[in-house]
């Protein structure tokens, strides 16, 4: 077995056995589920050093987690007493738990279901999913949001207490509540998606594992049965195109590259592939979600032919219809530039008067750039550069204010 | 050839939560280090690992828990190697992981009685 294998056994293994952990004892012990898969770790740890590694890790794992939670159920007499009738029902089954590829995948989807909440704000959401759902350590967690282990950890526990608090916590969700909740899921998987494609991190790695991890949930959900799959389809479509990029977007010396900047041909062509059939796949049916436009837009951002920018454009109108966000109308104006004209394009942008957004100042100065007017591209890097708040996004303005000047002279 | 026992000191600390990297690097490096031994031919029974769970019973009769009430250091585990002597059996452990996570490692000679 190689190294690589084993720390992905772990990672996995970890949010597998928090999942039926917490099947068993009702999900308001989250806690009591992390305690014991890190207690089977740290037994791990000391007796595969000791005795190699076993046949069967997994195996091993889930073994040796049962027997804990077995243990546990046997001394806690109190737990007992404090528990409802109907847990307590499901309890009795506790010694006989054997847990199987089948209650592992079932745990599984609801626990995502369970965690993907409306009412968390963004960074609790993502910290809780990076923890519970992807096993991630609060130390990666940390790393990957340029934040420290005190406010990761403050972050999930937070998150855990709005859900335990929750007093009705559906263990089995009807197919109306899969069916309703599937969109927030969708939103947790792509911003998961989105922290690892455009983070600040300089480690690659961190930031290619929460790529793949979310491409796994949501490939995860696109096996399920519960729910309709085309706009899950699309968000696979969607995370396929981007990731295609990912090699070229991160090849650059001053940090990572944008589109028009990138290699093509180190773009990843089995990628592009993928996410051409899920892209038909989700095609069936008559729905039209934000994941397909957007889906549709990074297919166009793959070819190369006439008429390219002119469909994105469209795309992005329609997408403009159904969510209006500042930056997808600044997208717009990029690919308005492409078509229509350049001066057409400026005039747009500087509608939009996205204060206090580097972004939005980038964009001005590369249509500003596109129209051989320096003196304004420099002008708006400098804006864009005093708002910039990443270190690398910093690096890459200052890069092309450096490539201005010596144009200017 | 004789016997020596070699055993794993390290200050407890049944909270350590380690990510699965930390606990990748860690049996790795308790692996790399028992098969070079093992490779030598020198490893005579790879041992035990002990867990957090004790108890100690003393000698007034009372009984504490945990193997660490007054200690700071506890023994994590043990293997037998086979040394021309404690010479060459410390040489052997050198390098042992436990050494860099700061804990000790006791080398002792296993005493030899002629059955009768």
């Amino acid at each position: 077995m190689d190294d690589e294998q084993l720390s992905e056994i772990f990672k996995s293994e970890y949010s597998n056995l928090i999942a039926v952990l917490s099947n068993y004892y009702g999900l308001t012990d989250l806690q009591l589920a992390e305690d014991i898969v890190s207690d089977t770790f740290l037994k791990a740890m000391k007796s595969w050093s000791h005795k190699g590694i076993p046949k069967f890790p997994k195996a091993w794992l889930r073994k040796v987690a049962q027997n804990l939670l077995n243990e546990h159920y046997r001394r806690k007499k109190i737990y007992d007493e404090k528990i409802t009738p109907e847990i307590r029902a499901k309890n009795h089954q506790i010694n006989f738990i054997e847990i199987t590829d089948k209650i592992i995948e079932d745990s599984q989807l609801q626990m995502i279901f369970v965690l993907c909440d409306p009412d968390l704000n963004r960074e609790s959401q993502l910290c809780l999913a990076l923890r519970i759902l992807c096993g991630f350590s609060i130390e990666e967690i940390a790393r990957a949001l340029l934040s420290n282990k005190e406010t990761v950890n403050k972050k999930i526990y937070r998150a855990k207490k709005i859900i335990k608090e929750r007093d009705q916590i559906e263990m089995n969700l009807t197919s109306d509540q899969y069916i309703s909740r599937l969109d927030n899921v969708l939103r947790v998987i792509y911003l998961l998606f989105n922290e690892g494609y455009y983070s600040s991190v300089d480690e690659e790695n961190i930031r290619y594992e929460i790529c793949w991890e979310a491409m796994r949930l949501s490939l995860f959900l696109s096996e399920q049965k519960k729910f309709p799959k085309q706009k899950i389809y699309a968000l696979i479509a969607l995370m396929c195109f981007h990731a295609s990029r990912i090699d070229a977007r991160t090849s650059g010396e001053n940090g990572d590259l944008l589109y028009q900047e990138q290699d093509k041909r180190k773009w990843n062509s089995a990628l592009i592939q993928k996410g051409m059939k899920y892209l038909k796949l989700s095609a069936a049916g008559d729905i039209v979600s934000k994941y397909h436009l957007e889906a549709a837009i990074a297919y166009w951002h793959t070819r190369d032919n006439d008429g390219k920018w002119n469909n994105i454009l469209q795309l992005y109108n329609k997408l403009l219809t159904i969510e209006y966000s500042p930056i997808i109308a600044m997208n717009r104006t990029y690919a308005l530039a492409q078509t229509n004209s350049i001066v057409e394009a400026i005039q747009e942008a500087l509608k939009l008067e996205l204060k206090n957004n580097p972004h939005y100042f980038c964009l001005l100065a590369e249509l500003y750039r596109m129209n051989n007017n320096i003196e304004k591209e420099i002008e708006y890097l400098n804006v864009a550069i005093e708002f910039a708040n990443k270190k690398n996004e910093k690096e890459l303005i200052k890069h092309r204010l450096e490539k201005a000047n010596r144009l200017k002279t | 050839m004789k016997n020596f026992m070699m055993l794993f000191h390290s200050e407890p600390n049944p909270d350590f939560n380690p990510t699965p990297d930390q606990i990748q690097d860690e049996v790795k490096a308790w692996q790399d280090w028992m098969e070079g031994i093992g490779a030598q031919g020198k490893l005579k029974n790879p041992g035990e690992a002990l867990g957090f769970e004790g108890k100690t019973i003393h000698a007034d009769g009372t009984i504490t828990d945990g193997p660490y009430a007054e200690v700071k250091e506890i023994v994590g585990g043990f293997i037998i190697v086979s040394a021309e002597s404690i010479e060459e059996a410390t040489q052997l452990g050198n390098g042992c992981p436990a050494l860099s996570n700061g804990g000790k490692v006791e080398v002792r000679d296993i005493m030899v009685f002629d059955e009768m």
